[in-house]
Formats: C-alpha cells, structure tokens, sequence
C-alpha cells in the first residue's frame, strides 16, 4: 500500500489527508513536532483572551484521527533524504514513504535586529508562541508595556489580545499607515483611528532599531530606529510577516527559493515530492496572486487539489476568485476580487469608497476606469456573500450593475441596518450616475 | 467603574443573604379554631388528625418552619398510621366492612404541600409583618446591586463588538468554584420549590401584597417563582442588551422573551385568575405544557365556560398547527428563542453559561436518544390519559394512567426541567433541558430538519475553523463541523439563537428563511477553489 507522509499537521495537511482519505485506502501519516493533534492556527489569539480553551481550536475529536485511519507522528524532521524515501527525525528516529508532502507553514521573519532572540522576544504563529507569552505577559503587572513590531494582521490580533489583558501595548509599524500596502488609503486610515481609540499607542512610520536586554538577558526595553526614543517593555512581539519553515530541507535535493519551488501541479523538481500551503512557492505567481500565499485559505485550496492528484487524478493548482478577511479589533474584514492599495495597482484600476459616518464601516470597490469592469470590493464592518461576489467576478459584471444589486450582497445578520441605500446615493453623486437600487434576491439574479 | 460594579456585587450578595436567611425566621403556630376551619375546609373526616394537630401546632412555643413542618407531617403520619393500623387489624379479623370503613379517614396528598397550605396560614413574625420593606431588602437590593454590577459594563467593555475576554479566565464562567457553588444553591432552590415548599413559606409572604393586587389572593411558592423568574430575566437582559448592543438581533430576540415572559407566562394568567378564570400561559404548547391533556385540565376547562373552551381549542391549535407552520417559515427558533419561557431564561440567565455544552459526537447521540424518548414517553401518556379519561378506565395498554402522570411529573418536569435544567447551568450550560429534554423541542426538532425554510447559511469558503462559533453554542452543536466544509447548518437542535453568527470574526455564518431547494449542501471543495474541481467532486 502507498504510504503518503505529510509533514505539518495545519489546514493544508491536514485537508489534504482528509480528501486522501476520502478517495482512496492509501496509508497517511501525518508529522508533526508542534502538537497532537490538528489546531486552528488562526484561533490561538482567542485561547490568550480567554474566548476559548485550546481543546476548543481542535476541529475534530480525537478519535477522529484513528476512525480515518491517519495516523499521527509527533517529530521533528532534521532531514530528508529523497535517493531512499525516508525522513531523518531529531531523536534518530527515521520513516520511509513513498510520496512526501511538506506542508510545514511559516515561521515568523525576523531581520536581524539586536536582542531579536532575547527571553521575552516572540512571534505569535506556534502554539509554543502563545505559552512564551502566556508566561511573559500573564497580566498588566507582570508585563508593564509590550512593542509589537510589525503591522501586519499577527501584529493588530496581538494588540488585540495584549489588549484584552489591559497590558499597554505600543505597536511600531514601518509604513506611513497601517497594512497600507494591501488596504486603499482610506480603510487604512480608518483602522489607524480604530487602533488608537482602542487605546493603542500606534507609531506609524517607524521601525526597530534594537531591543535591549537586562542583566539577566531578558527584554528591558527597545530603541526606536528614527528617534533613538528608548521604550521601556517586558515583552516584545515581532510580527513583520512570516516565512516558509523549510530550514530542515535546505541540505536536501528539493529545490528551494524563499519557499519549496513547485509547479502548478504542486509538485517540487523531485519526483514523489510536493509542497503545499504557506512554504509552496509557485515558479510563476498566478494571477494578481503573490507566489507564496500565506493564506488559511490558500492551503487549504492546495490541500483539496492535490489530493487529486495523489490519487490518480493529476490535476493543476487552479484558484478560483481571491477572497480574504480578517479581523482588526472589533473590524471585521471581508475582500473578493482585488482591490488594491497604493503600491502596485494597476494604472486602470479606479476605486469608489463609501464611509460610514459612525468610523467603523466602510466599502471600497474596484473598477477598471474604461470598461468599467468590477475587479473587487474590500467590506469592513458589513458582511457580505461571498457566493455573490464569486458569481460577479465570474460573469464580469460592471460595476453600476453591482452597486445596483448591492442588497443582494448583504451577509449582515437579520434585523441589522442596511447600508446600501446610502452607497448608492454616494455612488450616484460621485460619479453622476443615477442608479436605484434593486430589491431582487441574490438568488433570483443568478437564477 | 470597577469599584461600583464591586458595591453591586456587595449590594446583590446581601441582598441575596437577606432572601436565603428569611426562610429561617418566623413563628409558627394556629389556634385551636384555625385547625378546626382547616380541617372543615379540607373535609377530613377522621377524628385522628384534629388531636395530633392540635397537640402539635397549638401550642406557645414558638416553632420555626422546619419544627413546624416536622410536626405537621408526623401528625399526617400519626393519623395515617392510626388507620392502616385499622385497616390491618381488620384484615386480620377479615371483618371486610370496617376495613372498607376505614380507607375514607385516610388522608392523601404530599406532606409537604399539606404543611406549605398550614404554614401559609400559621405564620407570623417579621417579615410577614413588613413584606415591603422585606421586598426592598431582597427583591430591592438584589436589583439594585445587579444593575450596578451590570451597567458599568457599558463603560467597561468598551466599543460595542464581541467581548468575551477572559470568560475562560474566571470562576464563575469557566467551571470553577463559583459555577459550584451557584449550582449548588440553585439545585437547592429548585429542591425546596417543587418538593419542601412549605420550607420556603416565607417568601411568600414578601409577595403576598403583589400577589393580591394582582390577582386578590396571597401568593403561592409559584408566585414567587414566577415573580422571581421575571425579575431575573429582567436584570439579565440588561446584560444582555449591554453585551450584545451592536446586533440588532439579540436586541430584539432578548426584547421578544421578555415580552412573553412577562405578559403570557405571568400577567395574564394572574390577571384571568383574579377573573375568575383558569389562569392560563396562552404560549405554553403542549408537549412542553405536559399537564394540559390530564383530566383535572380538562375539567377545568370544560367547566370553565367559553373562555375555557376557547383555551382548549386554542391549545390544541397551538400544538397542531401554529407551532409547526411557524417552525416551517422561520424555524424552531420563533419558539425556542423568541417566546418560550424555559429559553427565555436560558437566554438571559443562562447566557453566561452556553460555551458549556457538550460538542462531542457522545453527546449528540445521547441527545437523539434522551430527547426523542421523552417525546414518546409524553405522547404515550397523553394517550393513555385521554382514554382514561373519555372511558373512564384506570389503565390503557398495561399503563396506569395516574401512574404515568405522577412519574412523568416527577422526573421529567420537575426534576429534568427544573432541577437538572436549570441548577445545572453554571456547569453543563444553560441548555440542557431543551437540548436533552424537552419534548416540544423534539417535536419542532423534527419539523426543522425535514420541513422548514430556516438554515443558517455558510458564507462559502471563508470559513477558517477557529472554533468561535462551536464553543458558544448552547445547543452543543459542532457548528464549524458544517462551516469549515461551506456546508448550511441545519439540525434539528438548532433554536436560532444567533450567537454563532454573532461571535463569528469572519462573518461566515447568517440565520435566514429561504426556500428548502438547495437548504441541504454537502460540499466537498469549497467555493473560491478552481470551479472545474468544485464541479466535479461536488456534483458526484
């Protein structure tokens, strides 16, 4: 029987062993050196802030593993040997197997700055993350202030949890403006305000210069690289984007760039050997996509693909419409299509942005200025249907028909307030239009 | 702002001291000519039970209600035993006719309760004498003292949004001594409500001027738990509009139970009491409302002229055509999180409980099973009730008829509903009743699997498995089993709460109405991945 060995038990590999499973009896082993069982990566803030125990961030129970008969290895790979199928495991433990998998995700960037691996500096991607900072930020007396570097979406959900345990948080990011080079000026804008309110001392155009350590090697205080400003702090949260954690493979014969090269089969230049997820990277991006998608959904596309192709079924890694969402403090976050901000949009891409009075909500959407062709919508604070927009893109709608069927769209819970007459009105006066909007439901539209 | 949530706390906690220590207080004893109308009232027609009570109650000592009630009941039993005595004796000599004689002098009914009815009249003593100022100091200050433990967290908790930090950080919330120990006094509660009341007598008397400008008789122990029932549901949908103040539709669900609460469940049958009427809860539908086909209602009814009629055709209508046409159009949910009182209080008192349910597959399975059991176990003694009843039989298919009504009662609505149901919030979530238990649920259960319009909808591919949504459902349902797959959510469980949605930080989930075609869509490749895969996976 195929033995089909996937290194990393996140949602890739794991999404991957399930479909496997589903489509044929070929025995899986999943590997792992950071826990158990399966986890949502992304709900380890919530354990922090108390929302949920870590048992609560495991989507299936543990007998789940056994019934399916995937079996479950708790290691860490040192090597892998392509010539003779097997891994080298740390404790010289090794394993054969006839396709290999990696799908081994991130792990936080760090850039060199001094005292980057001092008692109290940490990332927030492993679940040995969250214990470092459960040990170094328990409450607002032990840790008296954290810096987080980095404003990316780890860093705003670490605000977020330091937050929540009334620990003073100063949060340095590089750009002039948070996440502004995904988020149109405006959004940005909006949760830069958003940040502050939440009582976040939010440094924008600012970086790192170094962190400084006490006299028993644990984090004093950091220096900020413009001003020379030094902050005190007892905790500090590096979250300046992640990168492949692929260092067990660089010794091997898989190709390597940033992350493990594959095609757009997901198949690396090693025959029996694939990548997927956060450490794949495309030879060739596709799309508007970026060649490493660090993205929950992303892996978990890769993983119900090739599946497909473990399986007899050779089938390409072939992403419909980009969609994303995120949270920033009590923002939701919603994008489908692409909306771009400042850096790389295209010369044609034109944008129409509503604001809600109250700061907390608001919508851009993306045009192509002559054809008029809808490319995206980013939403915060209004949900909306992802089926909808995933029709629109497919069908190239223009974008008066969109802002005309809008309510359709509308993913709000029951009762909320609607928005969509005044995007409308905003929508006419900005571009001297004169749309109504319709009541159809999204169903009837597509029927 | 914390220091005054902390003098709430204090303020509620002596309230609640005030409320517990009042059982304690109090004398009680009758006159000699008040055991005389009592036993003429009740029609006791031994001679036994006017000297054992006389030797017992008329007395100058002054007796607490636990000594009280002992003395009422050894006199019950005193005379009780002086008959069977009889019975035996006369057995013995086979002299059939005064055996006969005797059972007429036997007296029935739970010793309790024979104690609460002589107690509510012996009583006297402080706070019989000063119910007001006993309302302020109980009622009052645990009202007060909530509030102010509650309204800071408008400040508090800062902007409207998700807040619930630290839920598995606290005692009270995540298991912990405190979840105990209000367990402990809610189970105790319960006890002394449905099986020592006569214990709790004294509360009765802090409500009796409410009771009687209601509906213009003292309260009884249902009084006041109908009094306090609505008090609590009050207080704690303050918390809940506070809580919740950005989604517009736990405003208005929280709004919809209290507003039933109050109106149907309480003021309505006191008022139609006071009437003269059979009070009645007009939204209470049978299975839940499980006495409503015994004879003794129906007696009622049928003597009670047109509004009692009405009332019988109402309720069944109610049964058979409103509940599952509305559960058709909008779901269980119109029921069990909208109107009905046992949700009303887990929506509100409970509300600080529902990460506590059980997830696991165990627990669906055990739920099937308890909860369709108790469906049948209902219906058949509805059955064998109304057969009794229209012939007059004492027994149908092998079943005594009051045999099954007196279990039925005992362990299913009093101590499944009440005791299990209720006290056991603080530990197994504020749903165990209605997701194990309640046959009504079962019933709506089964229209909402196989014939209803209500799902909640899967936002296509974004979901990302964090398990907000799993953890905060009451029912113990394994949303993000569904999510996670792009799959609706439709389970006959399911009572709409909306809080899965709520807690939700990708906005993947949303309660909708919506035509059954495509309600149910098992999904392999979820939507945002190549379409040609989508097609030819999903379509197998």
């Amino acid at each position: 029987m195929e033995h089909i060995v996937i290194i990393g038990n996140g949602i890739s590999g794991v999404t991957l062993a399930r479909h496997v499973r589903k489509l044929s009896d070929k025995k899986i082993t999943i590997v792992s050196a950071e826990t158990d069982y399966f986890f949502s990566r992304t709900a380890l803030m919530y354990i922090y802030m108390g929302h949920m125990k870590f048992e609560h961030t495991q989507p299936y129970e543990d007998w789940f593993w056994k019934k399916n008969r995937i079996n479950l290895k708790k290691g860490y790979v040192e090597t892998v040997e392509t010539k003779s199928k097997t891994l080298h495991f740390a404790d010289g433990d090794t394993l054969k197997y006839d396709k290999l998998v990696i799908a081994t995700g991130s792990k936080p960037n760090k850039f060199g700055w001094p005292g980057q691996d001092l008692d109290g500096v940490m990332g927030m991607y492993h679940k040995q993350d969250l214990e470092n900072l459960e040990k170094h930020a328990p409450n607002k007396e032990v840790c008296k202030r954290a810096v987080i570097v980095g404003g990316g979406l780890i860093g705003i959900e670490l605000a977020e949890m330091l937050n929540s345990r009334s620990i003073p948080v100063t949060f340095l990011v590089r750009e002039s403006s948070f996440w502004n080079g995904v988020l149109p000026e405006g959004e940005s804008a909006m949760i830069n305000r958003h940040i502050r309110n939440h009582h976040i001392d939010l440094r924008l155009s600012t970086n790192l210069k170094e962190i400084k350590s006490d006299d028993n090697g644990k984090v004093k205080s950091v220096i900020i690289e413009e001003t020379g400003e030094e902050i005190p702090c007892n905790v500090v949260g590096l979250t300046a984007g992640v990168s492949p954690n692929i260092d067990f493979i660089k010794d091997s014969d898989i190709e390597t760039g940033r992350g493990v090269k594959v095609n757009r089969y997901l198949e690396t230049n090693i025959q029996d050997v694939y990548a997927i997820g956060d450490c794949a990277e495309q030879h060739e991006a596709i799309g508007n996509r970026r060649p490493i998608e660090a993205v929950w959904y992303t892996g978990r596309m890769m993983g119900e693909t090739l599946a497909q192709t473990l399986c007899g079924n050779r089938i390409e890694y072939k992403p419909g419409h980009w969609f994303n969402s995120a949270k920033f403090l009590d923002i939701e976050y919603q994008t489908y299509g692409w909306v771009f901000g400042s850096k790389g949009r295209p010369e044609y891409e034109q944008h129409f942005h509503w604001k809600h009075t109250d700061d907390t909500k608001c919508i851009t959407i993306a045009f192509h200025k002559d054809t008029k062709e809808f490319l995206g919508i980013n939403t915060f604070g209004i949900r909306m249907r992802h089926e909808f927009f995933d029709k629109v893109l497919t069908e190239k709608w223009n974008v008066d028909k969109v802002i005309e069927h809008l309510s359709a769209a509308n993913f709000d819970p029951e009762f909320y307030k609607l928005h969509e007459k005044s995007v409308v009105e905003h929508y006419n006066k900005t571009t001297a239009s004169n749309i109504s909007l319709s009541k159809k439901s999204w169903k009837k539209i597509f029927a | 702002m914390k220091t005054i949530k902390y003098i709430g706390l204090a303020i509620f906690l002596i309230g609640l001291v005030i409320f517990t220590a009042s059982i304690f207080t109090g004398s009680f004893n009758l006159t000699k000519q008040e055991v005389a109308e009592y036993i003429e009232t009740q029609g006791y027609k031994g001679d036994i039970i006017k000297t054992e009570l006389e030797k017992a109650l008329v007395t100058e000592e002054e007796l607490n209600i636990f000594e009280f009630s002992t003395r009422v009941r050894n006199a019950y039993e005193a005379s009780n035993n002086h008959y069977d005595e009889l019975i035996k004796k006369y057995d013995a000599e086979k002299n059939w006719d005064k055996k006969g004689e005797q059972y007429q002098y036997k007296i029935h009914g739970k010793p309790h309760t024979i104690s609460y009815n002589l107690a509510k009249k012996a009583g006297s003593g402080f706070v019989k004498e000063n119910a007001v100022l006993m309302w302020w100091l109980t009622f009052g200050l645990g009202i007060v003292g909530a509030l102010l433990y509650i309204l800071p967290n408008l400040i508090l908790l800062g902007a409207p949004g998700i807040k619930n930090d630290g839920i598995y950080h606290k005692s009270a919330t995540n298991r912990g001594w405190i979840a105990w120990l209000v367990l402990v006094y809610l189970v105790a509660f319960y006890l002394l409500l449905y099986f020592m009341p006569d214990y709790v007598v004294n509360w009765t008397f802090i409500l009796d001027p409410i009771s009687n400008s209601l509906n213009g008789g003292d309260a009884s122990q249902w009084f006041v738990y109908g009094f306090l029932y609505c008090v609590i549901m009050v207080v704690m949908a303050v918390r809940m509009y506070i809580k919740y103040r950005h989604n517009k539709y736990q405003i208005i669900r929280t709004t919809s139970v209290l507003f039933f609460q109050i109106v149907f469940a309480f003021l309505i049958p006191e008022i139609m009491t006071s009437l003269n009427m059979p009070g009645y809860d007009f939204k209470n539908a049978f299975p839940l409302d499980y006495d409503f086909f015994f004879e003794w209602n129906i007696k009622n009814l049928t003597e009670s002229g047109a509004i009692g009629l009405f009332i019988l055709v109402w309720g069944t209508v109610l049964t058979l055509i409103i509940v599952p046409l509305m559960v058709y159009f909008f779901g269980k949910r119109w029921y069990c999180s909208w109107v009905c009182g046992c949700g009303g209080l887990a929506e509100t008192l409970g509300d600080p409980y529902r990460q506590h349910s059980d997830k696991s597959l165990k627990a669906w399975k055990l739920e099937r099973w308890v909860i369709h059991s108790v469906l049948l176990i209902s219906i058949i003694m509805t059955v064998v009730t109304l057969y009794c009843y229209f012939t007059g039989a004492q027994s149908f298919l092998g079943i005594n008829s009051q045999w099954i009504k007196d279990t039925y009662s005992f362990l299913i609505g009093a101590w499944f509903a009440g005791v299990i149901g209720t006290g056991f919030y603080p530990i197994f979530g504020n749903r165990v009743w209605c997701r194990f238990g309640c046959p009504l649920a079962a019933y709506l259960g089964l229209v909402q699997r196989f014939k209803s319009r209500f799902r909640i909808t899967t936002n296509g591919g974004q979901c990302i498995s964090c398990g907000n949504c799993s953890t905060y459902c009451e029912m113990g349902i394994d949303v993000r089993a569904y999510a996670q797959k792009g799959e609706n959510i439709i389970r006959s469980s399911c009572v709409g709460c909306g809080i899965c949605s709520a807690v939700c930080p990708r906005g993947v989930l949303k309660l909708e109405n919506d035509s059954m075609k495509g309600r149910i869509n098992p999904t392999e490749i979820l939507l945002g991945n190549d379409v040609d895969l989508m097609e030819l996976v999903n379509q197998k």
